[in-house]
């Protein structure tokens, strides 16, 4: 008996895909998100940690291109796991699992397939972390970094690279005359904007966001909100909050998981408005966090 | 309990201060017959002879050059060893190497001596042209192997206390494992591997059992590292072993040459502090 009812569960998942309709679930896509142009697509994509835990369940989730894409919901529900997969950051620890796929586009490159190298992967798919972690080293150096790894050499070259990445990140009116000084020397919101040039700084195709303002004070935050806003005309952004206001003032898109499956996906105004799902509505109203 | 560990502590600062007291106070009688320059620049160190002369230059020459030596060894293969066990090894392998590297500062250093004395100068001669049986590059090389289990280990220990947060953004860098080693590890260890190989080479420059052994007892100017030299600490020993009169200006020299040692060890852990603040780690 209970044999019949999984098949059945996951013969409507299939499906549903690239949904993530449910037979039982009120519909919580958006058709129209088809019309935009890709940058990624995460496939019936499940994660598994070393000790056995599946921490990720069959997520559908398109990731638009120089769009947005925000990740929100409880914590422990799965939102850094699943962003750590989209640049193989678990690959770093011996024993971890994906399933599914994560399909890069415009080519069609499958980033968890068994020939994608997880160091090339991450030369395009950028990240920033939850806690500042600048290199024991200068402002200059760092930003530098990146671009140092993919063999450039060239003094001219890397100098305007490092320039154009902190007016990105604007941070360059406040490092410009320290360039050679210790990053430690840098407040926590600097240093995150330090971070994001870092990111920048080799052009990746991704740029992922882990709760990249928890650490930071209201304005600090401000700053890397408004930096992130900016930024998403020129690269595509994941970004994972816990702040629902952030997610719903700066994301085109948004996914709220919840205990490692994407309940909903949708435009940032509908899920904020108009939510689909009961666990989203609950979610977002405050009933639980 | 509180107390006797006081007076543990105040025991150990005084004795230290005691000592260096001591080392003073009969270098002081040994300068007040031998001029400060005449010891740092003379050339002959001839303590014994009817015309005895205090130039400490040839046991300074000796004793730097067995303590370089032992720094061309201890420092690459020290960090490769330290890069090895820190970044690559599985936990298993790492837990079998340490101890088995600490119990090699167990190994008396006298067997190095003989061990130098006896299998490694025979064998470095039929490769090494004109190497003398007593020399002081086979005693250098001795000197870092001896060290290194103590550099290892403990820049080991700070490579590890770099966070993995630092790693991780690293590896999102699309740096592969040996660029973030090279890159990340040990500029974040900076100041915990200066500080070992500073204690190392501290160590290498006091050691002396291997250098009365190998690199003999014969005070030579020299910087040819195929021949033999006596150091500060060989001397030392052959002095104290000797039966040289208590209150001879040969018996006071042994506190001067000690005393110089002293300075020289003080400077390394002066620079090392130095070093360490520099390159403070504040992750
Ligand atoms: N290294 C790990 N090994 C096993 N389980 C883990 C590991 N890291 C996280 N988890 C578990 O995976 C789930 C999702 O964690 P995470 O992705 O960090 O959540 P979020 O970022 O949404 O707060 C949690 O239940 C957490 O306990
Ligand atoms: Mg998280």
């Amino acid at each position: 008996m209970t044999d019949t009812t999984t098949t059945l569960d996951q013969e409507t998942r299939h499906q549903a895909a690239p949904g993530f309709e449910r037979a039982e679930m009120p519909p919580a896509i958006r058709p129209a998100t088809e019309r935009d142009p890709l940058r990624a697509r995460i496939e019936d994509f499940s994660f598994y940690y070393s000790n056995g835990f599946q921490a990720i369940k069959h997520v559908d989730m398109p990731i638009l291109d120089r769009k947005i894409t925000a990740i929100i919901g409880p914590s422990g529900c799965g939102k850094s796991t699943l962003l750590r997969s989209l640049n193989r950051m678990h690959d770093l620890y011996p024993g971890n699992r994906y399933e599914g796929k994560v399909i890069l586009e415009p080519e069609g490159e499958n980033l968890i397939g068994p020939d994608a190298d997880p160091v090339l992967v991450r030369l395009r798919v950028g990240m920033v972390f939850q806690k500042p972690n600048p290199f024991p080293k200068s402002i200059y150096e760092n930003v530098a970094a990146g671009l140092r790894v993919r063999g450039i050499k060239k003094r001219a070259v890397i100098d305007e690279a490092v320039e154009s990445a902190l007016r990105r990140a604007a941070i360059w009116d406040e490092v410009k005359d320290k360039l050679h000084g210790s990053a430690y020397d840098l407040s926590g919101g600097q240093q995150q904007r330090l971070c994001i040039a870092r990111g920048l700084a080799p052009n990746p195709e991704i740029l992922l966001l882990d709760e990249p303002t928890s650490a930071l004070d209201p304005i600090a935050t401000a700053k890397v909100e408004d930096l992130v806003q900016e930024l998403s005309e020129t690269v595509t952004i994941v970004i994972v909050t816990h702040n629902m206001q952030q997610a719903s003032r700066i994301s085109h898109r948004t996914a709220f998981m919840y205990l490692g499956e994407a309940m909903e996906f949708g435009e940032t105004n509908q899920i904020f408005t108009n939510p689909r799902h009961p666990r989203t509505e609950n979610y977002i109203t405050g009933r639980y966090g | 309990m509180k107390t006797f560990l006081f007076l543990c502590a105040a025991l150990s600062v005084f004795v230290t201060t005691a000592i260096v007291f001591v080392l003073i106070r009969d270098s002081w009688e040994f300068f007040a017959n031998i001029p400060l320059t005449d010891f740092l620049f003379g050339t002959m160190w001839t303590p014994v002879f009817a015309n005895p002369q205090f130039g400490v230059l040839p046991l300074l020459t000796a004793t730097l050059q067995t303590a370089g030596l032992a720094m061309l060894v201890a420092v690459p293969f020290g960090l490769i060893m330290a890069i090895y066990l820190s970044e690559y090894a599985r936990p298993a392998v790492r837990e079998t190497i340490k101890p088995a590297l600490e119990m090699l500062e167990a190994v008396p250093t006298v067997v190095y001596g003989y061990f130098a004395l006896l299998v490694m100068t025979p064998f470095l001669q039929q490769i090494v042209p004109g190497l003398k049986g007593i020399n002081l590059l086979v005693p250098g090389i001795i000197l870092g192997i001896m060290i290194l289990p103590y550099v290892v280990s403990v820049s080991e220990d700070a490579m590890r206390a770099v966070p993995n947060s630092l790693r991780e953004g690293g590896y999102g860098l699309g740096m592969a494992k040996w660029q973030v080693a090279i890159r990340i590890v040990i500029p974040g260890a900076f100041s915990g591997i200066t500080a070992a190989f500073i204690l190392g080479m501290s160590r290498a420059v006091g050691e002396t059992m291997v250098l009365a052994v190998a690199a003999g007892q014969n005070p030579n100017l020299t910087w040819d590292p195929r021949e033999g030299a006596a150091t500060i600490t060989a001397y030392i020993v052959q002095m104290s072993l000797g039966d040289v009169a208590h209150g001879s200006i040969a018996y006071q020299s042994i506190f001067a040459v000690g005393l110089l040692l002293f300075v020289i060890t003080l400077l390394f852990n002066i620079i090392g502090f130095y070093l360490r603040r520099k390159f403070r780690e504040a992750y």
